[in-house]
């Protein structure tokens, strides 16, 4: 397959401060590529540095073939990028910042329309109001209409679904996943863990170091070990006993429960009465399946 | 080319949806104006004066009379004791009080001297300074009279002074030609580089450059609507103050505005350069304000003269364009001088213009910092 983009060795500094360090990751075409992390984990940084808006300070990059460093005006017609914030005028109309952006790419609404139909058409019968009175879920489909309408081959969203409610978060996924029809990759970073489910591949990103690619199930069955959900009424005092159980390996919150490892990877009985020692009423353990989430607390403490 | 259009249109379209701009575009010029126009007057007229007269002969009267039949002078009292004077003065509306010794006519009869006083309210220092030389002026040209028409006294040596270009020296002749130049620069510096902040503020900034759009067209995109806007400023202001003052242009329209077009691209630069330099549009505002108003004001010979100022000052003010442009503006209006006569003070703009387009170029980055 098509690698759309091929990365080696990427790093970035800002001053002293190492944004990216020894990234290498490919991306084929028509894939759905997730960069999953925490704020401040580099993902703005490595998003800018594919859209030719930074330069890398060390490694290499080549994006639909270009260099990253040289071949940057060939590559800006071809890519098609939606910053963390929406960035549409709020003085604007949603057809005119539609109509902006499709003259600015040299092409117009019509000749595309049919790409953007699904995500366009829900906030068309809009059009006529500004951008800035849209809400956040509009906001981010009049966005990714405005990014998508001059057909790029590759798609560059750095966190589309921040700040958008829940009902427009799984709505948007479904429109990514359509989009890959008309040959058109997409890079897409989140927060959310329950996103990166939905992408063909995810890259764990932590302080400007990758620590896994794979697919999402794979990283999921990366975790290894046994984990045990935990549940109690009071979870804050739950948490503190559990983390004072001397056979206990890691323990982190996650929902309503708390997952636990054990040291010996086996189930140990003897937590029950830790558990009634330090007060904690009703426990219920179950063994379960790990998340993406777990692998990624996993990948975290190894490092 | 099309892509260069789609800019400026969706500029123009900024433009006329914000109320605050169009206000700023052309609410201010006219409202500075009007404003420098009336209330900044330096002309004196209808001052209130009181006169103490303690001859009250016929001399006096016809001194007293002259003095305020002249338009610039209005009598408010007339007082019978030296106290007087200093109730009348504190009060606050009498500007000066002029006073006449006793047996004044006699005097001037028998000896051909008398002694008269103007005391004027020196806690205003423009205001008396203007009292005392419009009241002496007066004065002189009522010795004259006498002079013809008694045949006494000694024959003096009279200079006649004749105000060139600005017989009535009128006030509107030195503040039209400097807010011309002040709204220009503020209003081109200002909105170019807030237009080009805000779009790095909102992020879309970001995607622009992404855009196959080159850094010039995005330069060129945000200054076009100003430019115009400008330029209809400057017919705009010259208008008003053709209608309402009366001032006329006495030079050639055409170099006029062939200069005013060359100080909005110098003033555009200058925001352009601004903006690459500022992040944010509080930062932009600053310096435009800040390093561009003050200066103005009151270095470039607008209020006032740079003849006067200290060495420092004048080395200072010598790096601000609006300095060159008051002097090529006011020579056009007033004096009528031709291209012949400014050719010096437009090369000097010109430069400049040169000099803060090829740093903005050089400034304005391709990328993200």
């Amino acid at each position: 397959m098509n690698k759309v983009i091929a990365a080696s060795a990427i790093g970035r500094k800002f001053g002293n401060t190492r944004a990216l360090e020894n990234v290498s990751f490919d991306i084929s075409e028509s894939e759905i590529f997730g960069f999953i992390g925490p704020d401040g984990a580099g993902k703005t940084t490595l998003f800018r540095i594919i859209t030719t808006l930074l330069l890398p300070d060390e490694g290499k990059m080549t994006i639909m073939g270009l260099d990253c460093r040289t071949g940057y005006r060939q590559l800006r017609k071809n890519i098609g990028y939606m910053p963390g914030r929406f960035s549409l005028y709020p003085d604007l109309s949603v057809e005119e910042n539609l109509n902006f952006y499709a003259t600015v790419f040299g092409t117009t609404v019509k000749e595309n329309y049919d790409l953007i139909y699904d995500i366009y058409s829900h906030i068309e019968p809009f059009k006529k109001r500004l951008a800035g009175k849209l809400s956040g879920g509009m906001k981010q489909k009049l966005a990714l209409s405005c990014a998508l309408i001059h057909k790029p081959g590759l798609l560059v969203l750095d966190e589309p679904t921040t700040g958008v409610d829940a009902v427009s978060r799984s709505e948007f996924w479904v429109m990514l996943k359509k989009l890959r029809q008309h040959n058109i990759t997409i890079v897409v970073s989140t927060p959310y863990m329950d996103e990166a489910m939905k992408c063909d591949r995810v890259a764990l990103i932590q302080r400007g170091r990758l620590l896994s690619i794979n697919q999402p199930e794979k990283i999921r069955e990366e975790f290894g070990r046994k984990l045990f959900s935990v549940t109690a009424p009071e979870k804050f005092k739950l948490i503190n006993a559990l983390r004072s159980f001397p056979g206990i390996r890691t323990a982190y919150p996650f929902g309503d429960s708390v997952h636990v490892t054990f040291k010996e990877d086996e189930f140990d009985d003897s937590i029950y009465k830790h558990l009634d020692r330090m007060g904690v009423i009703n426990a219920r353990i179950t063994e379960t399946k790990a998340g993406i989430e777990d692998s990624f607390l996993e990948l975290m403490q190894k490092e | 080319m099309k892509r260069f259009i789609g800019f400026v249109k969706k500029e123009f379209l900024h433009i006329f949806r914000d109320f605050r701009t169009l206000i700023i575009l052309f609410g201010i010029p006219t409202v500075q104006i009007l404003i420098f126009g009336f209330v900044v007057s330096m002309d004196l007229k209808d001052a209130n004066v009181a006169f103490l007269d303690l001859s009250n002969d016929e001399i006096t009267r016809r001194i007293s009379d002259k003095i305020c039949s002249s338009g610039f002078f209005r009598r408010t009292d007339n007082l019978r004791d030296y106290k007087d004077v200093d109730r009348v003065m504190k009060k606050g509306d009498t500007r000066a009080v002029i006073i006449f010794g006793d047996n004044f006519g006699r005097d001037l009869a028998r000896s051909g001297r008398a002694t008269m006083s103007i005391i004027a309210d020196g806690s205003e220092p423009n205001t008396a300074t203007l009292i005392t030389n419009y009241a002496t002026a007066i004065i002189t040209d009522f010795n004259r009279e006498l002079d013809r028409t008694a045949r006494i006294g000694n024959i003096l040596v009279q200079p006649e002074v004749r105000m060139f270009y600005n017989p009535g020296l009128k006030g509107h002749f030195m503040f039209v030609p400097g807010v011309i130049t002040l709204i220009l620069i503020l209003i081109c510096a200002l909105m170019t580089s807030i237009t080009i902040t805000r779009e790095k503020e909102f992020g879309t900034m970001e995607v622009l450059l992404v855009s196959p759009l080159k850094p010039s067209q995005i330069i060129l995109g945000k200054v076009m609507p100003y430019f115009l806007l400008s330029f209809i400023n400057v017919i705009l202001i010259l208008l008003l103050s053709w209608l309402v003052f009366g001032l006329p242009v006495r030079g050639s329209i055409a170099l006029l505005l062939a200069e005013s077009m060359l100080y909005i691209l110098m003033s555009l630069s200058l925001g352009i350069l601004i903006s690459t330099i500022s992040k944010t549009m509080q930062q932009a505002i600053f310096i435009s304000l800040v390093g561009l108003m003050l200066p103005t004001i009151l270095l470039s010979g607008f209020i006032f003269p740079i003849e006067n100022m200290p060495g420092i000052y004048d080395v200072v003010s010598s790096v601000l364009p609006p300095r060159y442009f008051i002097l090529i503006i006011k020579n056009i209006m007033i004096k009528g001088a031709g291209f012949s006569d400014v050719w010096r003070e437009t090369l000097i703009i010109a430069l400049m213009t040169a000099v803060f387009i090829g740093l903005s170029i050089r400034n304005f980055k391709v990328r993200l910092q």
